[in-house]
């Protein structure tokens, strides 16, 4: 089982917050200032075990924005923007691989 | 059809506006995301990958043209224009905004549908055959009973918090279209010097721990069909392992007691309240049968000219070899729509195919769908002379694949395209396998073949159960799939076997094709089904040739 939500924290490498809006389930992002962004790019990075515990326990205290906050592991640009490393976060950054039956255009 | 009574319709109108304040007060805060969970869960609200995803329940997978448009209405309004039938005979909607889920099950509640018991630790929607009612095989129409468990498992109070969820499905035909023996009870209609009454199998079911049903009753009578599941019910709620979440279905507890053990706790149960408030009397029976609408079929004869002259059409003949089945009535028929076109996402449907699919069911099918569990839907009553012009019009909207039953009928669970608890995606695997086996005279020359594809271990895509088995494991980040073969779910249900080690992603395909030439290769006869040959010969042919260097 890989659910990450169902793993112990290990931390090896870069780490962003991430969790699922309240109101419509969008994905969210931990930023540094303790907001929550649309974008994986704005995400704060961690890289020890007490870091990461830190930004979870703030995410975790703020569960009328956003639920469901866990650690996921992400590869960070030249620039030190954070990206999703597994196919996991790719698809909850990009949406579905999938082209669903004709859907109309996707939202944002 | 059933018809709700008032009871029915004011119950969902409170329903809905509690679960409309519930969403209020999470909104506002006034409910911590902990105490909303449960709630949210009761009333079928998932919360998924990217949004969240509402389940809604179709009783027994019967349907009318109102409720279907109903679907389309909601999908439209407040998803993305499309829903996912799936097997268990309900429908998901994935993109529903919370601030909205209480609007959409205001126009459901409408029509009678609803999002209870798809979800939680209760007694789940009962699920039955989807040609109920009309097929030529069947004793007497198994849904009557699957309401009478509706009535008596809707928010029944004893099992409302049972330590796992609980599924029961039945069928009352020769073949097994519902999968009774993978299911936590199953029961099948039997009749016995003249009176009806159910075999009942415990125990089954897929997921981790794979399990086929035991049968703890030969014969049960009717009358006595309640008290014997109550009786289950307490044996299971008391004894169930609430330690171990995956130790906690029943059929962990009947493997573990063994199924002897389990009857007979079962029975010593039952004897002390068989003759209480739960007995089924033919009044109640009738009662409830009296709401079921049915349609008053015209007497007709088989094989009018229309039909006889149309199936001189290669095309129609091909989908009709496959798509329509034999009917009760004389001068009717069956029909399956295949949700399965090359290409698509399985047991996908848009709004615009849902209405169009109700409008042709009232013109040609009295207003009656039904949701198969393989994904499919279903219009159980259709005049063979209707059958050309409505084969042109399914065609026209593309559910007239003639795939049915065939390699490309697929199973697939949502997969890490949607869901949060998946390892890899199985959508793309099953899209992939419809473009390979695109040719519509290759996949009738294969014959009856079930592929099913799951994206974890929860195997909601039955893979334990197809003839070929697909299941996604992670390593390292990449996506891999495990094969079984010989799985079958029908009455002789058995689960498929492992055949080595997981293949990548990009080898999935090649893999499966090369299964299928070696059944084309070593089939006695073209009458020999890719499961008979898998039944003869083993799986070690097939085995050596699923890995052999290209
Ligand atoms: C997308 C959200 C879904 C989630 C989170 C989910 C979760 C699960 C889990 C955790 C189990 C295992 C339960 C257990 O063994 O105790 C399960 C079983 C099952 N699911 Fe799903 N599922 C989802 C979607 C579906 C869909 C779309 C279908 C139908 C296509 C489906 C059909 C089933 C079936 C038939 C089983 C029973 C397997 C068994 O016998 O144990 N599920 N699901
Ligand atoms: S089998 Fe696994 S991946 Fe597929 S829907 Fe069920 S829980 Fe999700």
């Amino acid at each position: 089982m890989t659910s990450p939500l169902q793993r112990k924290l290990k931390i090896a490498g870069p780490t962003a917050i991430t969790a699922n809006r309240l109101a419509d389930g969008v994905v969210v992002w931990l930023t540094a200032g303790g907001g929550w962004s649309l974008s994986i790019g704005e995400a704060t990075v961690a890289t020890t075990a007490e870091e990461v515990q830190r930004l979870l326990a703030i995410a975790q205290s703020d569960e009328n924005t956003a639920v469901g906050a866990y650690a996921a592991r992400v590869a960070l640009t030249p620039e030190g923007h954070a990206i999703p490393v597994n196919l996991r976060e790719r698809i909850r950054v990009g949406g579905p691989t999938i082209t669903p039956a004709a859907s109309p255009a996707r939202a944002a | 059809m059933y018809v709700h009574d008032a009871f029915d319709r004011t119950f969902l109108q409170e329903r809905v506006a509690e679960f409309r304040d519930q969403v209020a007060r999470r909104l506002s805060g006034a409910l911590t995301e902990e105490e909303f969970k449960p709630l949210r869960l009761m009333n079928g609200v998932y919360l998924q990958l990217h949004a969240y995803m509402l389940r809604v329940c179709i009783p027994y997978g019967t349907l009318n043209s109102t409720q279907l448009k109903a679907l389309a209405r909601v999908a439209r309004r407040y998803d993305r224009g499309y829903g996912h039938f799936t097997t268990r005979q309900n429908i998901q909607f994935n993109w529903i905004k919370l601030a909205e889920l209480p609007d959409a099950m205001a126009e459901l509640a409408e029509v009678g549908i609803h999002g209870i018991q798809t979800s939680g630790n209760c007694i789940r929607n009962t699920t039955t055959d989807a040609f109920a009612g009309a097929a030529r095989d069947e004793i007497e129409d198994p849904r009557l009973y699957a309401e009478v468990i509706r009535q008596w498992s809707t928010l029944h109070p004893e099992f409302t918090y049972l330590p796992r969820k609980f599924k029961i499905a039945i069928t009352a035909a020769k073949h097994d279209r519902a999968a009774t023996r993978v299911h936590d009870v199953g029961l099948r209609l039997r009749q016995r010097d003249g009176h009806t009454g159910f075999e009942v199998m415990v125990g089954g079911g897929l997921g981790r721990t794979p399990f086929i049903g035991q049968t703890i009753r030969d014969f049960l009578p009717k009358e006595d069909l309640l008290s014997y599941l109550e009786a289950i019910l307490r044996t299971y709620n008391l004894g169930g392992r609430r330690d171990n979440i995956y130790k906690a279905r029943v059929k962990i507890q009947v493997h573990e007691m063994g199924p002897e053990a389990f009857a007979e706790k079962v029975e010593a149960e039952w004897q002390a309240i068989r003759d209480g408030a739960l007995r089924l009397d033919e009044t109640a029976i009738s009662a409830i049968a009296d709401r079921f609408v049915n349609p008053d079929l015209p007497p007709l004869a088989d094989h009018p000219p229309e039909l006889t002259a149309a199936l001189a059409e290669p095309a129609f003949a091909r989908w009709h070899a496959n798509s329509v089945a034999p009917h009760k009535a004389a001068g009717h028929a069956i029909v399956t729509l295949s949700l399965k076109p090359v290409g698509g996402p399985p047991g996908d449907c848009t709004a615009d195919q849902m209405d169009a699919i109700a409008d042709l069911a009232d013109r040609y099918a009295y207003g009656e769908i039904r949701v198969a569990h393989e994904q499919n839907l279903v219009f159980p009553h259709v005049r063979q002379k209707d059958l050309p012009a409505l084969w042109k019009a399914l065609d026209a909207i593309g559910v007239a694949t003639p795939n049915v039953g065939l390699v490309t009928d697929i199973i697939s669970c949502p997969g890490l395209d949607y869901c949060s608890l998946a390892n890899t995606r199985s959508i793309p695997i099953a899209q992939k396998l419809t473009e390979r086996f695109a040719d519509d005279a290759r996949i009738a020359d294969i014959g009856r073949l079930h592929v099913n594809i799951s994206g974890c271990i929860n195997a909601c895509g039955h893979h334990h159960i197809g003839h070929i088995g697909i299941l996604g494991v992670e390593k390292k980040d990449e996506e891999f799939f495990q094969i079984t073969l010989g799985g079958k779910g029908n009455s002789k249900a058995r689960l498929g076997e492992l055949i080595g080690p997981a293949i990548p992603e990009s080898e999935i395909v090649d893999a499966v094709e090369r299964l299928v030439e070696t059944y084309l290769e070593l089939r006695t006869s073209p009458q020999e089904t890719f499961i008979a040959a898998v039944e003869r010969l083993g799986i070690e042919p097939f085995k050596e040739r699923a890995y052999a260097p290209r």
